[in-house]
C-alpha cells in the first residue's frame, strides 16, 4: 500500500495543531471555577431527573460520568422510537415514534408516542402497557410494576414483534440493497458493462466471488452459495456503515441479530454438508478407535463453536467500537476545561472513526470469508489416498 | 466488573496482543521473503487474526 505524502503531511499538521491545545489543558484558577459551575449543574439536573422519575424509578445520574456510562449503554440497546437528541432541562425528545406491535390476546398495534419514552402509561383497547428499560410491561392503570427480590419486574411481558429501530434500520438496508442490486441486474441488460452504480457493486461482487467464494468453496460448488454470501456481506457492511451515522443505529452490535445471521451459516453448511463431512465428525478416518469415541463429541461441539464464534465476533467489534467513539466524545463532558478537551477528543474521534470506517468492511469480510470457509468445509470432496489428505483442510 | 474479572480482561488482552504480534511478524516476514505471495499471506493471516479476536472477545464477554 502507497500511501502519497501530502495527506500523510496534512494529518501531521493537523495532530501538531491539535497537540498544542495540550498547552490549554489544565490552568489552575479556570478549573477549579469550571469544575464547581458543572457540580452545580449535576446537582440541578439530578434534582430535577428526581422529580421527573419519581414513579418510574429510575437510577437518577449523579455526576456527568455516571450520565455517560448510562447513556451508551442506552445507545447500546434496541428501542421503540427514533431519537436524534435529546433536551435534558425540558425533558423532550426529537425523533420520531415507530409502530409497537404486541401479540397479547390478539394484535395491539399503536404507535410508540403513546408511551411517552417510557414517563407514561398506554392504554390501548383497555390494557395498559408502559416501558421500563427498553421492555414493554402489562400493567394497571397506575403503571405499578411489581419487582422479584432480584429487582427484576414481575410483570407480565406480551410478545413484542414492534418495528423497533433495529429492525426498521434492517428493513432500511433490505430495501437499499434491493433498489442497488435490481439496478445492477437492469444495467446488464443493455449491455455487458453496468452504468451508474452498478460499477461501484460490479468489482466488489467479482471480489467476493474471486477472492472469497471460488478459492473456499471451489469452483465446481461455489455458485449455489454465492446468493447468500452476497447478502450477507453487503447487509452487514451497510449496516455497520449506517452505525457510523450520528443516527444512533447500533444493529451488528446487537447480539440477537448476529446470533440469527450466524444460524443461518450454521443452517447452510449443515445441510449442504456431505458424507466426508458427516464421517470427520461421527467417525473420525484414520485415527485408532478409542481416539475416534473421544473426538465424537468434540467435533459435535466443534461444529456449534464455529458459529459461535462468528456471531461473538461481530458483536464485540462492533459494539467496542461504538463504546470507543462515543467514550471519546464524552472525554469533552467528563473532563474538566471543555476548550482544552475539545480538540483532543475530537482529534482522537476522528482516528477511531477512520479505523472504524475500515473495521466495518474488514468484519463484513471475515464474516463471508468464515461463512464460505465453513460452507466448503462441509462440502468439499475428500481423496483418501492414504497420507496427505489432512493437508486439504487446510486454510486456503 | 470487579477486580478480579478486570485482571482476567488484562491477560486476555495480553495474550491476544501477543498472539496477534506473533501473526503480523511472521506474515511480515513472509511478504518480505515472497512480495508475489502477498495477497494470500494477507488473506491467511487476517482469517487467523480473526479466529484469535473471536476467542479473545469470547472470554472477555463471557468473563463479563
Amino acid at each position: 500500500m502507497v500511501i502519497s505524502k501530502k495527506p500523510v503531511r496534512i494529518i501531521l499538521a493537523t495532530f501538531a495543531g491539535l497537540l498544542s491545545s495540550i498547552a490549554f489543558a489544565n490552568p489552575v484558577v479556570d478549573t477549579t471555577h469550571v469544575a464547581t459551575a458543572v457540580t452545580h449543574e449535576a446537582h440541578a439536573t439530578t434534582e430535577v431527573a428526581h422529580n421527573e422519575a419519581s414513579h418510574g424509578d429510575e437510577h437518577a445520574a449523579q455526576d456527568p460520568k455516571d450520565k455517560v456510562t448510562a447513556y451508551i449503554e442506552h445507545h447500546l440497546q434496541d428501542s421503540h422510537d427514533f431519537v436524534f437528541f435529546s433536551d435534558e432541562k425540558e425533558g423532550k425528545h426529537y425523533g420520531f415514534p415507530l409502530p409497537v406491535i404486541l401479540l397479547d390476546n390478539g394484535l395491539k398495534v399503536f404507535s410508540s408516542s403513546k408511551l411517552h419514552h417510557g414517563e407514561a402509561v398506554a392504554e390501548v383497547d383497555g390494557n395498559y402497557y408502559k416501558l421500563y428499560h427498553g421492555k414493554i410491561y402489562k400493567t394497571d392503570a397506575a403503571g405499578t410494576i411489581s419487582y422479584d427480590e432480584h429487582h427484576h419486574p414481575t410483570n407480565v411481558k406480551p410478545l413484542d414483534f414492534s418495528i423497533t429501530k433495529n429492525v426498521m434500520s434492517m428493513l432500511f438496508t433490505s430495501i437499499v440493497l434491493f433498489l442497488m442490486f435490481t439496478g445492477l441486474a437492469r444495467s446488464y441488460k443493455k449491455g455487458a458493462i453496468p452504468t451508474g452504480f452498478g460499477r461501484v457493486l460490479e468489482p466488489l461482487i467479482i471480489f467476493i466471488r474471486d477472492e472469497i467464494a471460488i478459492p473456499n468453496i471451489g469452483e465446481k460448488k461455489y455458485r449455489k452459495y454465492m446468493g447468500y454470501l452476497l447478502t450477507v456481506f453487503f447487509f452487514i457492511w451497510l449496516l455497520n456503515l449506517l452505525g457510523m451515522t450520528p443516527l444512533g443505529i447500533n444493529v451488528t452490535g446487537n447480539i440477537a441479530v448476529t446470533v440469527c445471521l450466524a444460524l443461518f451459516t450454521y443452517f447452510i453448511t449443515q445441510f449442504s454438508a456431505n458424507k466426508d463431512y458427516w464421517g470427520h465428525i461421527f467417525w473420525m478416518p484414520g485415527v485408532p478407535v478409542p481416539m475416534k469415541i473421544i473426538l465424537m463429541p468434540i467435533e459435535i461441539l466443534g461444529t456449534l463453536t464455529k458459529p459461535f464464534a462468528l456471531l461473538i465476533r461481530l458483536f464485540a467489534n462492533i459494539t467496542a467500537g461504538h463504546v470507543v467513539i462515543m467514550s471519546l466524545i464524552a472525554m469533552i463532558f467528563v473532563g474538566k476545561n471543555i476548550y482544552a478537551d475539545m480538540p483532543i477528543s475530537l482529534g482522537l474521534t476522528l482516528f477511531i472513526s477512520v479505523i472504524e470506517i475500515l473495521v466495518a468492511f474488514l468484519q463484513a469480510f471475515i464474516f463471508t470469508m468464515l461463512s464460505s470457509l465453513f460452507i466448503g468445509m462441509a462440502v468439499q470432496d475428500h481423496h483418501h489416498d492414504g497420507h496427505g489428505h489432512e493437508e486439504e483442510n487446510v486454510i486456503i | 466488573m470487579g477486580s478480579l474479572n478486570l485482571i482476567g480482561a488484562g491477560l486476555v488482552v495480553i495474550g491476544a496482543g501477543l498472539g496477534l504480534g506473533k501473526i503480523g511478524g511472521s506474515a511480515m516476514d513472509a511478504i518480505a521473503r515472497q512480495p508475489e505471495a502477498a495477497g494470500k499471506i494477507q488473506t491467511a493471516m487476517i482469517i487467523i487474526a480473526a479466529l484469535l479476536e473471536g476467542l479473545a472477545f469470547a472470554a472477555l464477554i463471557l468473563g463479563k
